[in-house]
């Protein structure tokens, strides 16, 4: 049984905009899935028709077999949602938000009051609890969602870009605790514009793209479509101009640094071969960007609309 | 989910609607129990002293029934209206929508933070009307009953308007230019039997006038309107804000996308 199941998905708002067009997705139980698209592409619409915050116009959905339009109940108690934007009421206190969470789940409040202490040490927000929300860190306030989202045990999580705007350590910290979960057995749907992210996590990827699922497959599988993958080399000696590294198409970026396409069909030994035979000195080496940023470059064609890549640095 | 779950979520929603007109007690219970001790001062005492007795009753106690009315009628659908439309302009109203409780329990829980907000207010206006005048209740359980439903009355209609509410200019629409102008109509400051015969029919429309003489029946046993049809325009009303309240809810009207 899959976790989620959609089926010709299509959502067109009252101001005429078509979001979806026709989506077809499974999420298998267990699975860490990232969705992925640009702005727009119609994500945000498919979690919030999943999550009921949204009509759809048509198809069907069905999360662990519940049917979205005959079975909302069961739809909705097996789904945790962490929305894109924070959604708390900033004038509550941090316990209050997540013991009412449970609440409205209908989670009588000991057992409520026993599992918010759970989330809240787990989420390193226990220390905060007496605290009302506006008082919180971003990032605290992003943990609080997820949180909120935890209180009543669901088997579906679903993030929406649940790191935005949260920095590397406590985004680190966020990712050990989702693999925690999901080998705990929860299911995830993650959308993030981090695709560095996205593939560190995921298991799974769908990517979206004008209403319409266009890869929906496992991300190993994904990142074997890349054709080539482009490397910025930093010379120990400055270059005024790159002789030919044969079998490579390579540019001066400046004058200690060049780019260089590697196809898939050679080896980055050759790479180094090719340098060192044209006398170059190679200090360091980095991917120009994340191999599955520059994939779903490709595959979208919309590079304007990407957030900046962070390249991992490695040495040859 | 069970009966038996959607009672935790009610009883969830309820304590927490309770806690936030506690907590902001300086904007919800005071501000309306000032303004009524001015209205005692200034129409009981002052101006009042000069109208002698209306109905066999001092002018104070007079109006006494119906400014506690109008405070209990302000308040219960004040703090529904703003609680549901702040939920939904800072989309926390997402907390009850992602969960599994029904239409039914989102609109009982927000009618009883409504109603105890409307009891709070409404006595304390009977602590400071009693600063002014003696106030007899000549029938308790009538007294009692009509403050419980005006209060649920207006929450539920608090309710209505937070669902529709696109704007702020919305939450005030209605409580400045509806229920302000039939409450001061509503017979809270005089009998309807001082007025030109069609301006009593027309009144008869109104109906706060039947919640007003219905609560002075209650406490003074005096009313321009018979108390049967003034209980059935209250039960009918009742029930005809919450089907619309469950209408809205399940249909997701303006709430969802």
């Amino acid at each position: 049984m899959h976790a989620l199941s959609v089926r010709q998905l299509v959502k067109i708002y009252a101001n005429g905009v078509q979001a979806l067009a026709g989506i077809d997705l499974d999420v298998p139980r267990g699975d860490f899935c990232a969705l992925l698209g640009p702005n727009g592409a119609g994500k945000t619409s498919l979690i919030g028709i999943v999550t009921s915050l949204v009509r759809k116009t048509s198809g069907t959905v069905r999360v662990f077999g519940h049917d979205l339009d005959h079975e909302l109940n069961a739809v909705k108690s097996a789904i945790g949602v962490v929305p894109q934007e924070i959604n708390l009421n900033l004038w509550d206190k941090v316990s209050n938000i997540v013991v009412n969470q449970a609440g409205f789940y209908g989670v009588p409040p000991a057992r409520a009051r026993r599992r918010a202490e759970t989330c809240l040490r787990q989420l390193q927000l226990w220390d905060r609890r007496h605290d009302s929300a506006r008082t919180l860190s971003g990032g605290m306030k992003r943990r609080l969602m997820i949180a909120r989202a935890l209180m009543h045990e669901p088997e579906l999580l679903i993030l929406d870009e649940p790191t935005a705007g949260v920095d590397i350590e406590i985004r680190r910290s966020m990712w050990d605790f989702l693999r925690a979960i999901n080998a705990a057995g929860t299911t995830i749907i993650l959308t993030t514009h981090y695709l560095e992210e996205a593939e560190n996590l995921c298991r799974h990827v769908a990517i979206i793209d004008h209403g319409r699922v266009i890869v929906d497959d496992r991300m190993a599988a994904v990142l074997t479509r890349l054709q080539q993958e482009h490397f910025l080399l930093t010379l120990r000696e400055p270059l005024a101009i790159l002789p030919p590294l044969p079998g490579f198409e390579a540019r001066l970026v400046s004058d200690h640094e060049v780019e260089v396409a590697v196809p898939r069909s050679r080896q980055i030994n050759e790479l180094f071969a090719g340098l060192s035979a044209a006398g170059l000195q190679v200090a360091s080496l980095r991917n120009k960007t994340n191999r599955l940023e520059e994939l779903f470059v490709t595959l979208t064609e919309r590079k304007d609309k990407l957030p900046a890549s962070r390249p991992g640095e490695t040495r040859p | 989910m069970s009966l038996r779950q959607q009672a935790v979520a009610l009883a969830t929603l309820s304590r927490k609607e309770y806690h936030r007109v506690v907590r902001i007690w300086l904007q919800t219970v005071l501000p309306p129990a000032i303004n009524m001790g001015l209205y005692f001062l200034i129409f009981g005492e002052l101006i009042g002293a000069r109208i002698g007795q209306m109905d066999g009753f001092d002018y104070r106690q007079y109006i006494a029934p119906g400014l506690i009315m109008m405070a209990v009628i302000t308040n219960s659908y004040g703090n529904v209206v703003s609680s549901f439309f702040s939920a939904k302009i800072h989309r926390h109203l997402e907390e009850m929508l992602v969960a599994p409780m029904s239409p039914a329990t989102i609109a009982l829980g927000h009618m009883v933070g409504g109603i105890v907000r409307g009891i709070l207010v409404g006595l304390m206006v009977v602590v400071v009307a009693r600063l002014f005048t003696p106030l007899p209740l000549t029938h308790p359980l009538i007294t009692a009953a009509v403050f419980l439903l005006c209060a649920a009355i207006f929450s539920l209609a608090g309710l209505i308007n937070g669902i529709l509410a696109q704007h702020f200019d919305d939450i005030s629409i209605i409580p400045s230019f509806v229920l302000q102008p039939l409450t001061y109509l509503g017979g809270v400051f005089y009998s309807i039997n001082l007025l030109p015969e069609l301006a009593q029919q027309l009144s008869k429309l109104n109906p706060i006038l039947y919640i007003v003489n219905a609560f002075r029946y209650g406490m003074l046993g005096v009313s321009d309107i018979d108390i049967g049809a003034a209980f059935a325009m209250m039960l009918a009303s009742l029930v005809l804000l919450f089907v619309v309240c469950l209408v809205l809810l399940e249909r997701g009207t303006r709430i969802r996308d």
